[in-house]
């Protein structure tokens, strides 16, 4: 039998429920795996024993017949999220020893699901990030190295653990956050699957926040259906976060279907930028005829406001961020920082100074800037009013269309350090991603190839509000004909 | 709009950053690019369209106003950095 760690998920659950192979022996290969792979980075902190109990539970449960949709399951747990009794960071020195004493909805869900959490995994400073290199902790590295070198390259961001640890064979899958690209770019750059559902889908309740009317949580793994199997368990009405639907969660797994017949699929013509990589446009060109086969109807669409979209989200985004981490003040939890005797005014200043790294604090500065008296209305209420316009562009496209085929990332996975002097070039990398976000749409990314440098590229669709199934089907459909099965070679 | 080094120390106080030597001017010149690059929103006919505030369009729920916790005072204290006698510790604000 293949090694435990290389299962999908949803063979995991098969093996586990046919008693193949236990729980408790299923965590603990994935325990190895994990120790074995230290000099990725992809974990902040290591829950074993944690692992082995739910393992053992989950094992119990199967033997009673009353086991959950994730019993035994080996995952993940980006740490945005808040784990009690779990140390919870942020990747940010401003929460170092911070342990919740709480739990997320989104994890209660995993864990009331049997899930086995293996560890906290590393990620941008406070989700802001491409490359996970904004880390207090250290970037994460990618398991996948471009042909003939051995060149240390980003697994993306801001959820860089998770996508290393998913693509690596640490865990079964991952949870997520995105809130401008951050599952599918990274999922993208390390050829697994990874879905943003639609705003309000998953509970932002203790979700370390970033950019509040954007932040979501998702799932990532390495096939559509395991994407589909953990976003089902971490979806739901939460009365805890007001911004939470009311709605119930579909039996995505069980509907998925890649026949796209009566389908139509929308080509935006916008995303054709100048300059396009030509393996990506390949790609997408690739991606469209996929899709036909799939018995999609394909039609060209227009999204007019697409080039506003990013400067929309780094007015956004920021202007939110700068509101949420006003929290982060020294008092109530987390870093205290500067000599006894100072004012409480130089304890702040002396605290967020030395807590927060150099990106979050770019944009703080970004964010108090257009929020401050003299600019809002030229900045923050302009992007507001843009931003409207860009979700109406994509109000107006589904009239013709019901999806849309994109590409995820304008590029492959580059490499460490090439980056981060240049925060624009930076930013530029979630061009693709970034307007669904603004729209609160559902999307995914799916592995579809690997380009000539032997580095994996996503296909990215985007669907309507609350149609998740559709853009999983298509996601499906995507994976069938690509049939990407490469995996990073071990080199750790 | 260009940001120069006055506005920066200003905005910098209002967040309540301290800022280390050199990096007034080396956040000066950032900003002055990314500003750059977002100023081409300018340029967008936006009148007459609202802003959006609500991603979703849904109708905020409303609940009883009761309370609906509480009694967790060591909960809350418990990641404070200076907390005694069931308060949170500051620095002295009052002369």
């Amino acid at each position: 039998m293949m090694a435990l760690t290389e299962l999908s998920l949803a063979a995991m659950k098969q093996g586990l429920a046919d008693r193949q192979f236990s729980a408790r022996e299923l965590v603990s290969a994935h325990i190895d795996a994990v120790a074995a792979a230290r000099p990725l980075n992809a974990f902040l902190v290591e829950t074993p024993e944690l692992a082995l109990a739910s393992a053992d539970a989950a094992d119990a449960a199967l033997q009673a017949g009353n086991a959950g949709l994730l019993a035994g399951i080996p995952l993940g747990i980006k740490d945005l999220f808040c784990t009690k009794g779990v140390p919870t960071t942020a990747a940010s020195r401003i929460l170092e020893g911070f342990t919740p004493r709480y739990e997320s909805t989104v994890t209660a869900k995993l864990f009331a699901a049997g899930a086995a959490m293996l560890g906290k995994l590393n990620l941008d400073e406070f989700a802001m990030g491409s490359s996970n290199e904004t880390s207090a902790f250290g970037p994460v590295i990618s398991p996948w190295r471009a042909k003939g070198s051995d060149a240390p390259l980003v697994p993306g961001g801001s959820s860089g653990g998770s996508s290393a640890a998913v693509a690596a064979r640490l865990v079964a899958g991952a949870t997520g956050t995105d809130t401008g690209g951050s599952i599918r770019q990274p999922a993208a750059f390390t050829g697994i699957a990874g879905i943003k559902p639609t705003y309000g889908r998953c509970s932002r309740w203790g979700v370390v926040a970033f950019a509040s009317s954007l932040d979501q949580p998702g799932a990532m793994a390495r096939t559509v259906e395991d994407c589909a199997i953990l976003l089902e368990a971490m979806s739901g009405y939460d009365p805890r976060d007001s911004t939470s639907i009311n709605a119930p969660v579909p039996a995505w797994s069980r509907q998925l279907s890649a026949s796209l017949a009566g389908k139509r699929v929308g080509i935006p013509k916008e995303y054709r930028v100048d300059g396009m990589d030509p393996t990506v446009e390949a790609l997408w060109k690739q991606g469209v005829a996929w899709l036909r086969d799939a018995g999609a109807e394909i039609v060209d669409v227009s999204l007019p406001h697409t080039a506003a979209a990013l400067p929309t989200y780094y007015i956004v985004a920021p202007a939110e961020a700068s509101s949420n981490l006003a929290r982060y003040d020294g008092v109530r939890y987390g870093l205290r920082a500067g000599p006894a005797g100072q004012s409480l005014a130089e304890m702040y200043e002396a605290t967020r100074a030395a807590g927060f790294g150099r990106e979050v604090r770019r944009r703080i500065m970004i964010g108090t800037y257009v929020l401050s008296a003299g600019y809002y209305d030229a900045y923050y209420l302009k992007a507001q009013k843009v931003r409207a316009l860009i979700a109406r562009d994509f109000e107006r496209a589904f009239a013709s269309c019901d999806l849309m085929l994109t590409p995820t990332a304008p590029s492959t996975a580059f490499a460490l350090g090439a980056r981060v002097a240049d925060p624009l070039a930076m930013y530029l990398n979630d061009v693709f991603t970034v307007p669904a976000s603004l729209a609160g749409l559902p999307a995914m990314s799916v592995p579809a190839g690997l380009a000539p440098d032997g580095l994996p590229l996503g296909l990215h669709i985007i669907g309507r509000a609350m149609d998740e199934q559709g853009v999983l089907d298509a996601g499906l459909a995507i994976e069938q004909r690509s049939g990407f099965s490469e995996a990073p070679q071990r080199w750790w | 709009m260009a940001v120069d080094e006055t506005i920066v120390a200003r905005v910098a106080s209002l967040a309540r950053l301290r800022l280390a030597d050199g990096e007034a001017s080396a956040l000066t010149t950032e900003l002055n690019n990314i500003f750059g690059w977002i100023d081409q929103l300018q340029a967008i006919d936006t009148d007459g369209v609202e802003p959006m505030t609500s991603v979703m369009a849904i109708t905020r729920p409303w609940r009883d106003d009761v309370v609906n916790d509480g009694d967790i005072a060591d909960d809350v204290l418990a990641n404070a950095p200076d907390a005694a006698h069931g308060f949170f510790g500051v620095p002295k604000v009052i002369e």
